[in-house]
This record gives C-alpha cells, structure tokens and sequence, in this order.
C-alpha cells in the first residue's frame, strides 16, 4: 500500500516539474499558429505571423547574423579545439590535468561575467590600439591605420570562438584518450610524417569527437544571448537579441513565431549530439565484447 | 661472418632523471635472430624505441650501417616494429592495415640532373596489391583482406601486424612481446610460424621478451637484460650452460645456487666439501657462486651419495618430479624421473659438468633458495616482479650515498 501511494506522489511531482519545464513553450508555440494578435484569446489557427516574419528586414538580417557567426566560430573553434586537445593529450598527466579543470572554467562560468569582461577586454584593447594606430600614423604617411574600432560582427564572432573552444576539446578529449597511444608511432613506423599520420590515423580515430564538438559549439553559438549581447555592439544584432529588443517595444506574436524556430532549430541540433553520444557508446561497447 | 647492421654505442636513458637504460653497447647482425630478454621494466620496450626512432637516447649513439642515427625520425628509417599490443588502425580493413605503408610511399634521395633531390616515391596500385597478397599468404591469412580489424581473433591480428611491418620489406623487423597477449597454445604455434617467417625473409628480428622459454626456442643470439643494463650476450645454449651471474641463471631455467669457494682451478668448495669442477681462472680461495641444474643431479641411494639428505616435497610435472631436498638446511630443486617419497633419505653424485661456477656479483644471495618452493614461485608474474625492483630502487641508492 504505503509503496503504490509513493510511487503515485512521485508520478505526480515529476508530472508539475514536465508541466512547469513545458507549459510555457507549450503556450509559445500554440500562440504562434494564432490567427489572432492576442496571447490569450485563441482566434483560430493561422500561419500569418510566419509570412510576416519573413517579410521583416530586422529579423532576417538578425537571422542571416546569427547563422553565419555561428557557422564561422564553430569551424574555426573546433579546428584550434582540435589541435588543442592534441596539444592536451600529449601533455604529462600533471600538466594536463589542471589545464584542463581551467578549460573547463569557463563553461561554468556565468555568461553575464563573460559577457561583460570580453566586453571590458575589447574596450580596453581599442583605447590601446587607438593610441598605437595615431602614432603610427603621425610617423608615416605610406598608410592610415582606422584609430577608432568598434564593438561589431568582428568581436561577436571572437567572442563566439571564445566561448566555443572549451565545448569542443571537452568532447574531443577523451576520444583521444579512448585512442590506442602506439597508432600514431605505428604510423609514423610506416612512413608517415607526424602530419600525414594525422590525417591518415588520428583524424578519423576521433572524428566522432570532432563533429559532436561542432554541433555542440553550433548550438551553443544559436542559443546564446547575454555574451552576444555585450559583445555585439549597438549595429549588429543576432537573432536572440532581435527577440529581446522586440520584447521591450510592443509585444508582437511574431516573437512567438521566431521563437518557436528557434527552440525547434535548437532542439533538433540537441537531439542529433544525443543520438550520436549513445550510437557511439553502442558502438564502443560491440568493439570491446567483439574483441574478447 | 655475417654484416653488422645496426650498434648502439654507450646508449643511456634517462626519463625524468631516472636511469632506464645504462650504457647499453649492443650490435645487430643481418638476418639474426636477436631476442632481448629481462623482466618487465628492465628496459626492452625503451631500447626498441630507440631503434624505431621514437625517442633519442639522453646519451650515446645508434649507429645504422656505421651512420648516426639519433636524429632520424622514425618515418625515415629501414626498420619496422609490431606492437606490444598491435596498434593495428580499427578504421581500416585487414587489406588496407597491410597496405597502409606501402600507400604513403617513400621519400628517397634522388640526383635528378646532377642535383640532390628528394623524391616521393610511389608504388603503383597494381604492385600494392600484388605484395599485399603475398604476405597475407605468408602469415596463413588468406582471404581475410575484407575482414574488419574487430573481426579478428588477438592471433590473427597479430598477424595482420607482422605483415603490415613486414611487407615493407624492413632490413630489421623489430617485435615488441608480440605473443604476450596470446593463449598457451597459439603462442607455441606462432613462435614457429615467426621462426620461419624470419628464415623466408631472411631479415633481422629483434625480439622482445620476458618469457626465457621463448627466447631459447627461437634466438639466435639473447641478450638477458636487468635493471637497464646487459647481463650477458649469448647463444641460448650459452646462456643457459655457461650463466655469468645469478640473475642470469635463476632467470634461464630452474637453478640451485649455493656460496662456493674456489680453492684452485678445477676445485670447489661448498657444504665443507671438495667437488671437482670445470672452471678456472678464479683468484686463490675467491668466494664464488655455484649454480647446479636441477635436472643434472643424479639421485643414488644414501650411502653411495657425496651428499645426503631428506625429501620435503614432490610435485608431479608429467615428465618429472620436482622434488625438493634439504640438505644441512639447504634446500635444493631436483627434477628426477625416479619417486622419491617425502621423508627419505637420499644420496646424490655431482659430476665436474654438473657444477658451475660464477663470479659474485649485486645479485648473490638473492635467487637460486628452494627454501620457499612453492607452486606460487613459478607462477610468479611480471607485476610482482616489477614491485620488488620499485622497492629494492631506492634502497639501493640508500647505500650509494
Ligand atoms: N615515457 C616514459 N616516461 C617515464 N618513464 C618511462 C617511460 N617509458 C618507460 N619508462 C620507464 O622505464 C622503465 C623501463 O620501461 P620499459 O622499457 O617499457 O620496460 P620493459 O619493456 O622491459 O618492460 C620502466 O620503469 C618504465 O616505468
Ligand atoms: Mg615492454
């Protein structure tokens, strides 16, 4: 008795928390087939406020922003994430281990505290540059150098890679430990060159690393919206911070529309980096009963 | 007299300070069977890697047909290695693993029009695959050239990574354990294989090992090494005949060794007895260390015995017994064919060729007691042994300082 009347009261918190996690994206993506204007009241399904979004230039600009910054920190932060790792792994164990406790700092880190110091950095690194570039061009007249710098797409996609790196050594990291340590001198053995051995052994040993690296940078680079916003200056804008800049004017549904693709766009991205984990962990685990 | 090869020359290596390797000189024939012998951690892997060219040597020189090496990376050197564990590439199929090094092609010195040049040379497709054939026919592997490397039994991909070393045609073909993770059974079967292999390809094998059973049945030359220096060089029969120290004769075989005195050449004193043996050469009354082979004591009814004792224990080993004797305290190993029952009295006849006689050395003292005989002894594996070496490390330093 007193076990069922347990188990009934667990079913139901566990059914408020799905209920409280879900309910509000629920109501979002519902309100966003609203024939009508209003959050409340439903006027009949509709797909009016998808049309309107891509009627508006804000939006797609925001979009066409936040895609390619997204696309170009994930390629560069998982390429320097790469050979990091690479770096990492053939590092001694007393060396690495800090290391990579201070990698993995800033994942934990509040995004507002990154935020706001990439910003002071950046700031500070234009005052400087400002200076160097009037000296430089008061002594010569061959070049003009830009004396002022400004917050923008630039700083955005920095911040971005910034960010990034430490998802992508985190999920390449231990694929290289999983990797047996004589394969790349047996390919060295063969006559590889410490380059063509890694291209030839240790790239595909841990691609599977590399790319769940990529979609994680890629859907963390989508989803985020405080350090974009510190870092982005007042010209550029990602989509997050479109969303919120229209949150503060009049409250249009269309910010349910572009929600709901977002949350959709993020959690297909989510969905792929989960299913690939555990074929991996399927595959790693036939490999090791295949081999006894 | 055959071509030397390879020599390292007063090879030291240190790791973080800590001697590994000290001042190895050692030269590699062509088409010899070399093995390198010596419990876990004496060094055999870290001399390999010097050869392959995976780590320079803190001191000395590798010398490859009187050229300096040390610097050459591994990928421009004429030797190949088969890994302690195979390292075999798990993306690529058995064709593939063996063709991995004939694909990358060698990059050779050229003079193209009176000038040095480096050139990549290629194999062409058609010859890959010819050779590739062949050495999967030479390590019985037929037919497997689309099999997956997960696929494979541990003996067959041990013979994936003989032929993907060996089809590179190496003039020295280095091999790190490769029967260490092996069954009873297969690794006798693949010890001859190897032996043949070798006497195909007529090319040098370094071999690596810490199973003396092993070396014996397949050397050419053994080189017993411990604590990173070379106890001796030989032929087995050498080696197991004629053992320079202690360690050398507790580690070939089964061994009694006792506290001798050597009165004059030909004589020898132990047990407060004179024997005749065939040694000399010895200082007058130098302290010595006998060793007697277990399986070379004749056992003879008490009286007629130069010595007697008492039976303390049997063991059944199907070819003999292995019957320990306490004589005066002293416990001696004897492998006879005759049961002899726990509790008797027994004589036994030592011939001069039965008797041995070694130098002192660090290692007197420590082996070669039957005292403690037990099944467990000879079961005794890798990692015990290796603990005590780690013990017995800084003790020793104790007393230098
Ligand atoms: N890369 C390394 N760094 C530090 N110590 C090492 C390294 N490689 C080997 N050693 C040490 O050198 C000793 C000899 O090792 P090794 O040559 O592998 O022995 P073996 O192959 O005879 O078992 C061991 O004590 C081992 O711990
Ligand atoms: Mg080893």
């Amino acid at each position: 008795m007193m076990k069922r009347r347990h188990a009934a009261s667990n079913r139901f918190f566990m059914a408020l928390v799905f209920l409280f996690l879900y309910a509000p994206i629920f109501l979002l993506i519902v309100f966003s087939f609203n024939a009508g204007e209003s959050s409340v009241v439903w006027k009949g399904f509709s797909l009016k406020w998808y049309g309107e979004l891509f009627r508006d230039r804000l939006i797609m600009q925001s979009v066409y922003t936040t895609l390619l910054v997204s696309l170009l920190a994930t390629i560069i932060s998982t390429i320097a994430g790469t050979f990091a790792s690479i770096g990492f792994y053939s590092m001694r164990r007393r060396v690495r281990e800090p290391l990579m406790t201070i990698n993995s700092i800033p994942m934990m880190n509040a995004d507002i505290v990154t935020g706001v110091s990439l910003c002071l950095f950046f700031v500070a690194f234009f005052n400087l540059w400002g200076d160097f570039a009037g000296w430089i061009n008061s002594i010569q007249g061959l070049i003009t150098l830009p004396t002022r710098l400004n917050l923008g797409f630039g700083t955005l996609l920095l911040a971005h890679i910034s960010f990034n790196i430490p998802y992508v050594i985190l999920s390449v990291g231990p694929k290289l430990r999983q990797m047996d340590r004589n394969l790349v001198d047996a390919a060295q053995d063969l006559g590889c060159t410490w380059m063509q051995a890694f291209w030839k052994v240790i790239l595909p040993e841990i691609k599977p690393g590399i790319v769940s690296g990529a979609l994680i940078a890629f859907t963390m680079s989508v989803d985020d919206f405080v350090i974009s916003y510190f870092t982005a200056g007042s010209a550029t804008s990602t989509l997050a911070m479109q969303i919120y800049s229209m949150t503060k004017k009049r409250i249009s549904p269309k910010i349910n529309a572009i929600s709901t693709l977002l949350f959709i766009t993020v959690l297909v991205l989510l969905v792929i980096v989960n299913i690939r984990e555990s074929h991996q962990e399927r595959a790693a685990l036939t490999r090791q009963t295949g081999k006894k | 007299m055959s071509k030397e090869l390879i020599r390292l020359v007063n090879c030291s290596m240190a790791f973080d300070g800590e001697l590994v390797l000290d001042n190895m000189n050692l030269y590699f024939n062509d088409s010899e069977f070399l093995t390198l012998l010596g419990p876990s951690g004496c060094g055999k892997t870290t001399t390999l890697r010097i050869i392959g060219g995976f780590i320079t040597p803190t001191s000395g020189e590798v010398l490859f047909d009187g050229v300096r090496m040390n610097d050459i990376p591994p990928h421009l050197r004429q030797v190949n290695t088969v890994f302690q564990r195979y390292a075999l590439f798990p993306h690529l199929n058995v064709f593939e693993n063996v063709a991995f090094g004939l694909r990358i092609g060698r990059t050779e010195e050229k003079e193209v029009n009176g000038k040095k040049k480096k050139v990549k040379v290629r194999i062409p497709q058609d010859e890959i695959r010819q050779r590739v054939l062949e050495m999967l026919e030479v390590v019985s592997l037929k037919g497997f050239e689309n099999r997956r490397i997960t696929e494979l039994s541990g003996g067959q991909q041990q013979r994936v990574a003989i032929a993907r070393a060996l089809v590179n045609r190496p003039k020295v073909l280095l091999l790190d354990e490769p029967l260490g993770a092996l069954d009873l059974r297969l690794r006798k079967d693949m010890q001859s294989e190897l032996k043949r292999i070798q006497q195909q390809m007529g090319i040098t094998f370094i071999y690596v090992t810490h199973d003396q059973e092993e070396a014996l049945a397949m050397s050419d030359t053994i080189v017993v090494m411990d604590q990173g220096k070379i106890q001796q060089i030989g032929t087995p029969e050498d080696i197991y005949n004629e053992p320079k120290n202690a360690f050398v004769a507790d580690f070939i075989g089964e061994s009694n060794i006792l506290d001798g005195i050597m009165h004059e050449d030909y004589v020898v004193e132990f047990f407060n007895r004179k024997f005749k043996c065939l040694d000399k050469g010895f200082a007058p009354m130098e302290p010595v260390d006998v060793v007697i082979r277990p399986e070379d004591i004749d056992i003879v009814p008490m009286e007629k015995g130069q010595l007697r004792g008492t039976v303390t224990s049997v063991t059944f080993k199907g070819v003999h017994y292995d019957t320990i004797v306490d004589f005066k305290g002293f416990k001696w190993l004897i492998q006879t064919t005759d049961y002899h029952p726990v509790g008797e009295t027994i004589g036994i006849i030592l011939n001069p060729d039965d008797i041995h006689i070694m130098h002192k050395s660090q290692y007197s003292g420590m082996f070669g007691d039957y005292s403690s005989y037990s099944e467990e002894y000879e079961e005794m594996d890798d990692v015990t042994m290796l603990d005590e070496e780690e013990e017995d490390g800084p003790r020793e330093d104790g007393h230098e300082e």
